[in-house]
């Protein structure tokens, strides 16, 4: 990813957005001691983590490793056994309400885009907001069409998903997720299920709206995003989190084995 | 998706090169078509003369029929009968009222281009129904009080079967999402539903609400007759409905009820938005199937003595006075069945085409 637009967005506002928070805020995110099985699988074994507001987590690691059960559990999409998962001040517990208010503030990207193919691409961004935030139904449409100007597509908005390419899908997402107006971000390797040619053009949303001061947690394995707009690299293996560093420091100087193996593969094509 | 202004070629094709290519392509296609263009030929000749040119269509009574041809005074003679069954000659108009905007609502499903066609639409749905309830048995607003035991024909048929397909859609949906539910009480209560209704004939169901029904009753409540025909069809017709909604629900990948719940759609809004829509769109043709047979399962409330238009024409071919008469009524009967059946069966062609979002998984 040698985007020399992008290594400057990094070094300007980027870093100072989430420095700006720094002491005053416990944290957005507060993960702390928090064990999830599947059956008897252990999947997430006593996972801590502490995110603070307009900061930018990049998670990694091998397949398999648990990344995303471990996003997926800070919405509630899969639910943990032990431990405490706090975001924005509200507990996920069982209950039903805890977890709306939840969802409202924290928007999730899919690795499959997930569009509601049976609508436009402004209904899909209108439909939260209107049912969930019941927000006017033209003042809806409006700040949708901000959304999707700030992806690059308005132009698409009265198309279906399916008359879309991947990367015009996961531009929509990212709009659609963008206009419950939320405090985090969630990503899950946004950029997987794309061809080559596409992956740009989401990354470069996603930079972008990382400059935005936005919270954000990303599974990718495009190293490239993680050293330009990550705070933080989370490496995860079987389960656990292996190793928690800058960028800089992670991809110059892992300190565990697991780490230089998994970076060692990874790079090497 | 660029507008383009070339048009793919066409294939232009004579006469001749059209029965070349699609009646005598091969020697089976060949030998195929002149077998059935000698059927056709045969048969269709002494079918139109039945039916038109020896048939008779004016005249009072029986004596009026050559009997070379059909009889079809017969039908017009007890048209009325056939359509009202027993229902009052001057309060027939009430019942005309209802076809009348029968055919208000659902003409303009047909047409492409009518303005507000949906509203027409929603109407039949919900305004007809309501405005049928009146109307109908009267009783209210100065109407004169018809029984139910008078009401009979066409009429019948498409009371029974508008309501059975209105009210087992919902409840249909209903049972679906309770078969799916994660409540193990609402599933299991789904379950049991669903799979006792669906294995019992439609023949029992309606000698059971005719016959036993009364008896679980408590004093002093009781149902008409046709009113527990009513309720033992939609709930019979709502576990067929229920297995063809969830036939839909199971096809929508999972990645669908996960993006409804990260924009933190609640479980009803989740359906109602996202997943039903996609899974009833799937499932039109078995819908649709449903309906249709539903329509002409209705034929069966005969067993329990209530007279649809099958049982106006069956009792009236028995009756002395008309003689060799039973074809001509059997034909008009399915020729009746099928008109609305057909309808039905377009209509959901046109709203499948309608539907039709260019998404295909
Ligand atoms: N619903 C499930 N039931 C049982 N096991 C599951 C389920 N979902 C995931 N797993 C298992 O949990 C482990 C972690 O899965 P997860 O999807 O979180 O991995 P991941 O790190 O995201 O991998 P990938 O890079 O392939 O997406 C895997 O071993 C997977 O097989
Ligand atoms: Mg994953």
């Amino acid at each position: 990813m040698g985007n020399p637009m992008t290594e400057q967005t990094q070094t300007s506002e980027v870093k100072s957005s989430a420095q700006g928070e720094t002491g005053k805020n416990p944290g957005i995110i507060r993960v702390e001691g928090m064990h999830k099985w599947y059956g008897d699988f252990h999947v997430l074994k006593d996972l801590n983590l502490t995110v603070k507001q307009g900061e930018r987590i990049v998670i990694c690691g091998p397949s398999g490793s648990g990344k995303s059960t471990f996003i997926r559990c800070i919405n509630r999409l899969e639910e943990h056994q032990q431990g405490k998962i706090i975001v924005d001040n509200v507990e996920l517990t069982d209950d039903i309400r805890h977890i709306d208010t939840v969802r409202r503030e924290v928007g999730m990207v899919f690795q499959h885009f997930n569009l509601f193919p049976h609508l436009t691409v402004l209904e899909n961004c209108c439909l939260s907001p209107i049912w969930v935030r019941k927000v006017p139904r033209k003042e809806a449409e409006a700040s949708a069409m901000e959304y999707l100007e700030r992806v690059k597509i308005p132009d698409q908005a009265h198309k279906f998903p399916g008359q879309l390419s991947g990367g015009q899908q996961q531009r929509v997402a990212i709009a659609r997720a963008l206009c419950m107006k939320p405090k985090i971000m969630l990503f899950d390797e946004p950029t997987s299920a794309l061809d080559p040619e596409m992956i740009k053009e989401v990354l470069d949303v996603m930079i972008e709206l990382a400059g935005s001061g936005m919270t954000m947690l990303c599974v990718t394995h495009e190293m490239g995003f993680a050293k330009t707009v990550a705070d933080r690299v989370i490496f995860m293996d079987g389960g656990e989190i292996v190793e928690e560093a800058p960028p800089h420091d992670f991809f110059s100087n892992p300190q565990e084995a697991r780490t230089q193996q998994f970076l060692k593969q990874i790079l090497a094509h | 998706m660029t507008e383009s202004t070339m048009k793919p070629p066409k294939k232009a094709l004579t006469p001749v090169k059209w029965m070349r290519e699609h009646l005598f392509s091969t020697w089976y296609n060949s030998l195929l078509t002149v077998v059935v263009g000698y059927l056709v030929v045969t048969s269709v000749g002494p079918l139109l003369n039945w039916a038109l040119f020896d048939a008779n269509f004016q005249g009072a009574d029986a004596s009026d029929c050559s009997g070379a041809g059909a009889c079809w005074l017969f039908i017009s003679q007890r048209l009325n009968f056939f359509i009202y069954g027993f229902y009052p000659d001057e309060l027939q108009w009430r019942v005309d009222i209802m076809f009348l905007l029968l055919a208000v609502a659902f003409v303009p499903q047909f047409i492409e281009r009518f303005p507000g066609r949906k509203w027409f639409g929603i109407f039949g749905m919900t305004g007809l129904p309501v405005i049928g309830y009146f109307l109908i048995p009267g009783g209210n607003f100065g109407l004169e009080t018809v029984e139910s035991t008078k009401w009979g024909g066409l009429m019948l048929t498409l009371i029974l079967a508008y309501i059975g397909i209105l009210a087992s859609l919902p409840i249909g949906v209903l049972l679906a999402l309770g078969r799916r539910s994660e409540m193990p009480i609402i599933r299991g209560l789904s379950v049991v539903f669903i799979e006792v209704w669906r294995a019992v004939p439609l023949i029992t169901v309606l000698f059971m609400a005719s016959v036993m029904l009364p008896l679980f009753l408590p004093e002093g409540m009781n149902f008409e007759k046709l009113m527990r025909a009513l309720i033992g069809i939609t709930l019979w017709q709502s576990a067929y409905m229920a297995e063809v909604i969830r036939g839909g629900l199971q096809a929508i990948p999972r990645g669908q009820y996960e993006a409804a719940d990260a924009l933190g759609l609640g479980y009803w809004k989740k359906m109602g938005l996202v997943v039903l829509p996609q899974a009833l769109k799937l499932v039109i043709p078995g819908i649709v199937n449903t309906f249709i047979s539903l329509f002409k399962d209705t034929t069966l409330v005969l067993i329990i003595g209530l007279f649809d238009v099958l049982g106006t024409v069956q009792s009236t071919v028995t009756d002395p006075a008309w003689q060799n008469v039973a074809v001509e009524g059997y034909v008009f009967v399915a020729f009746c069945f099928w008109i609305f059946c057909f309808g039905i069966s377009r209509y959901s062609q046109n709203l499948e085409r309608k539907l039709d979002t260019g998404h295909k998984t």
